[in-house]
């Protein structure tokens, strides 16, 4: 059991993207660390037709106490990580308020159907004048860099726990990813994570 | 987490509520798990599936939940713990067998049904409370709010389904299903060595404990009311019914599964815990009556909240009319009042607002400065819509068939189905399927419409299906076609799994729930037999799947039927299959808004991979979500979208 503290009781994550960028891993693995930890967590992703391209969220109530149910209550977020710039401000728009800390991957994914995507220009200066601390990691170009955008959430991972926002340590993580990602293929996630871990402290 | 089997017991891991329900069953030592995929149940089945052997487990995909209400049924006859497990409208499928099973009674091994409902439709196309269904069938029903308590409550389910010889229902929702939470692990079955053995009970004095073999006669209904009033008895003192409040609460919520969080988070966040109690029921039906009973005395005002239908509430309050006029002085609140609604999802939010309502009281969320700044700045968040996936082979389909039964001319319309191309009904098919109900009704719709030529009707019919749907409900509408001359096509999407649920196999696959090789269920085969036409089509081959379609549908009579061969996208990925093509736009033949294409492109045939580039005007890939299937270059009209051989 780990000597982390939570700040507020109980502690609200949210991670808010589009389907198939990888937020139930992304989400599992964070729950799984907190767990480590000692904490009592709810993690609500969603599942079923919403994953195909729709805004999609999860959501992690963490407790020292007590088994909450998952969902966020309005106005209520601690911490939001954003795998894109318009879904982070949808989320802020719900659940955001003074004290929220945001972790934002700037990468736009456009909608489908002839609807336009906004200035992103004016969605980040939203998003810096709703968040307490608003950081900007640029995760896909860097998975673009590393060959796969695959890694865009285990990158985002990294600068999560970099960040120090949750009561999550790499140490905590690592044997995470270990179990999830055998052999060759941990070597490459690590040094994903890494690099969150390096993107986010020059944030 | 390593193993969902990991003897471990007193560890705490993290499990989504489906996983937690499977280590329940395991824990409680089942020999027989069976089912057909359904969100939001779908990923309990394979849980169990992937510890079978080491467990001793047959955990089977059944071709739909009748057949595997059926499979787990005769395991008990013959002596072995069973779960079925099946969405919402899956006890539709299946009703006919529960409701026979509850006139013969179950073997002396027990039978639990996991069955999850889904509020807001997250991943269904109806919001069937399932609970309605139980209480018609008359069996046993627990609902859990978290997923430490759904893996105690299916444990306990199996000793009361043997206790009074019936299924027990145990009810979750998407909530359920899908939130991991934190599970302290139990202890293992000892015994891994189950004997089954199918009884030979004949008593001529006692009919109800011989063969498994029901009768219309009051002498195997009778006994069914008896187990249903023992189950209430047990209920009265289960541990899953807590009461958290003050002696004499002003207002008692009354409230079960997934909202029994809500009401306390909301009772919480409002500082009302002097002012509400809240009773919170796990065994919802038969309604512990002494139980409710006693906690109704102690109240004027009681608040019902639940997921759906006003299920529990209109249990209570048939409860307080038979007890008047001690209860004449209650006042309810709840869906009945308006309080609540009968449809979408129940949040803590939703349970504050309507408190504030009972308890005349206020409750401010967020700061006022920001909240206007919020709603203000999330003008500018656009709407979302959901996609099939970029890759994905539905796309090419019904490009073609837009394209066949225009060129065809005679108003020819799709009846939709279940599944990923369920989306055809909107953008992303092209808006081409018309009519959409259960499983199977596709091709069931298209024998009705085929059938109406005296009354001049004549527009051509194409079905829609999956082809793990296929085997699941669509082979008996097929015959019925080719047996009554009925004039459709039935087009099987057969992307080699069933992949809205997750990419679970089927009997086409050659693979079982194990991941055992199994024997393939030939579909083309089969088709032929019942003696329709059948076609072969790639839907990436536009050109050939479109002069088929078109062939077929001139041809105008029968039951025909076309197989849109290609894997899913997301399977493809999943094998580290590579992509055909690198695809890039040419920006000296995009024309852009001049082209007088209107963004053909990316406004209606809108793959994911596909953007518009506002500053350049010109369509342009995403290289990150393109999965190079080469369909967009097909359908430019300038030739602008070049595919290259990818290497």
């Amino acid at each position: 059991m780990g000597t982390k503290t939570l700040t507020k009781e109980p502690f609200n994550f949210i991670v808010a993207g589009v389907g198939g960028q990888g937020n139930v891993l992304l989400s599992a693995f964070v729950g799984m660390a907190l767990v480590n930890e000692g904490f009592m967590v709810s993690v609500a992703d969603t599942f079923g037709v919403s994953q195909r391209g729709g805004s999609v969220t999860s959501h992690i109530k963490i407790s020292k106490e007590a088994t909450y149910s998952s969902v966020t209550l309005e106005g209520k977020a601690d911490v939001i990580l954003g795998m894109e710039p318009v879904e982070t401000l949808r989320a802020l728009g719900e659940f955001g308020n003074p004290h929220v800390i945001t972790i934002v991957n700037p990468r736009p994914v456009h909608p489908t159907g002839g609807v336009a995507y906004p200035d992103l220009e004016e969605v980040k200066k939203a998003i810096i004048k709703l968040s307490s601390q608003a950081k900007f990691v640029n995760a896909t170009e860097e998975a673009l860099k590393m060959g796969n955008p695959i890694y865009t959430n285990v990158i985002l991972l990294g600068s999560l726990v970099g960040a120090d926002v949750l009561p999550i340590s790499k140490e905590s993580m690592v044997p995470i990813l270990e179990e999830r990602f055998p052999g060759k293929v941990f070597d490459t996630n690590m040094k994903a994570f890494n690099k969150g871990l390096e993107l986010i402290a020059m944030a | 987490m390593a193993s969902i089997a990991m003897d471990k017991p007193g560890a705490t891991v993290l499990l989504m509520g489906n996983e937690a329900v499977a280590r329940g069953a395991i824990e409680a030592g089942i020999g027989v798990a069976a089912a057909y995929p359904g969100s939001p149940t779908s990923e309990v089945l394979p849980t169990i599936a992937g510890v079978a052997k080491e467990m001793n487990i047959h955990a089977e995909w059944s071709v739909n939940e009748k057949v595997s209400a059926e499979v787990a049924g005769a395991a008990s006859f013959a002596g072995i713990r069973s779960l079925c497990i099946m969405k919402q409208n899956g006890a539709n499928v299946a009703a006919d067998f529960i409701v026979n099973a509850n006139m013969t009674g179950l073997g002396e091994a027990g039978m639990v049904i996991f069955i999850s409902d889904d509020p807001g439709g997250m991943t269904s196309n109806n919001e069937e409370d399932s609970r309605t269904i139980t209480k018609w069938f008359d069996n046993p029903l627990l609902e859990a709010n978290n997923a430490q308590e759904a893996k105690e409550m299916i444990k306990w389910a199996y000793e009361v389904s043997e206790a009074v010889n019936l299924i027990v229902f145990v009810r979750g929702v998407t909530r359920l299903s899908y939130t991991r939470g934190n599970v302290v692990l139990g202890e293992l079955p000892e015994e891994k060595e189950k004997k089954a053995h199918f009884p030979d009970l004949w008593d001529m004095y006692n009919p109800t404990k011989s063969k498994f073999t029901s009768g219309p006669f009051p002498i195997f209904h009778k006994p069914l009311h008896e187990k249903l009033e023992k189950a209430r008895e047990i209920f009265e003192t289960s541990t899953f019914n807590r009461y958290m409040g003050p002696e004499h609460p002003e207002v008692l919520i009354i409230t079960c599964g997934a909202c029994t969080s809500y009401s306390i988070e909301a009772v919480e966040e409002l500082k009302a815990g002097d002012r509400v109690g809240v009773l919170k029921l796990g065994t919802t039906w038969p309604l512990p009556e002494k139980l409710v009973a006693k906690h109704l005395a102690t109240t004027t005002k009681v608040f019902f909240v639940e997921e759906m239908d006003p299920f529990v509430e209109r249990s209570v309050m048939e409860l307080a009319a038979s007890l008047l006029p001690a209860t004449s002085a209650l006042t309810f609140y709840g869906k009945r009042s308006g309080h609540l609604t009968p449809y979408n999802e129940q949040s803590t939010n939703l349970v504050i607002n309507a408190l504030m309502d009972i308890l005349a009281m206020t409750y401010q969320p967020r700061d006022l400065t920001y909240d206007k700044v919020a709603k203000e700045a999330v003008a500018l968040v656009p709407s979302r819509p959901i996609n099939m996936c970029a890759g994905c082979p539905h796309r090419a389909t019904f490009w073609a068939i837009k394209k066949a039964l225009k060129l065809d001319g005679r108003d020819g319309l799709v009846t939709g189905d279940i599944g990923c191309y369920s989306l055809a009904f909107a953008g992303p098919g092209f808006f081409q399927a018309r009519t959409m109900h259960a499983m199977g009704s596709g091709a069931g719709v298209a024998n009705g419409l085929g059938s109406l030529k005296q009354f001049g009707f004549d527009q051509p019919v194409l079905a829609v299906t999956g082809d793990s749907t296929f085997y699941h409900a669509v082979m008996p509408a097929l015959v019925n076609g080719v047996y009554n001359n009925s004039n459709f096509i039935l087009l099987i999407l057969d992307n080699s799994a069933t992949a809205m649920t997750g990419f679970q196999p089927h009997p086409g696959t050659g693979q079982l729930a194990t991941g055992d090789p199994a024997t393939v269920v030939d579909m083309e085969a089969i088709c032929r037999a019942m003696g329709a036409h059948v076609e072969l089509c790639e839907p990436f081959d536009l050109e050939h799947s479109t002069e088929t379609l078109l062939k077929m549908i001139k041809e105008d009579s029968g039951a025909r039927v076309i197989i849109m061969r290609h894997m899913c996208q997301l399977v493809k990925v999943k094998r580290k299959i590579p992509a055909k093509y690198k695809m890039h736009v040419d920006p000296e033949r995009c024309l852009g808004d001049t082209c007088g294409c209107d963004r053909l492109c990316t406004r209606i045939l809108g793959c994911p991979g596909l953007m518009w580039d506002t500053k350049a005007g010109r369509a342009a890939i995403d290289e990150v979500l393109c999965a190079g299937c080469g369909l967009c270059a097909d359908i430019c009209p300038a030739g602008a979208i070049i595919r290259e051989e990818a290497i």
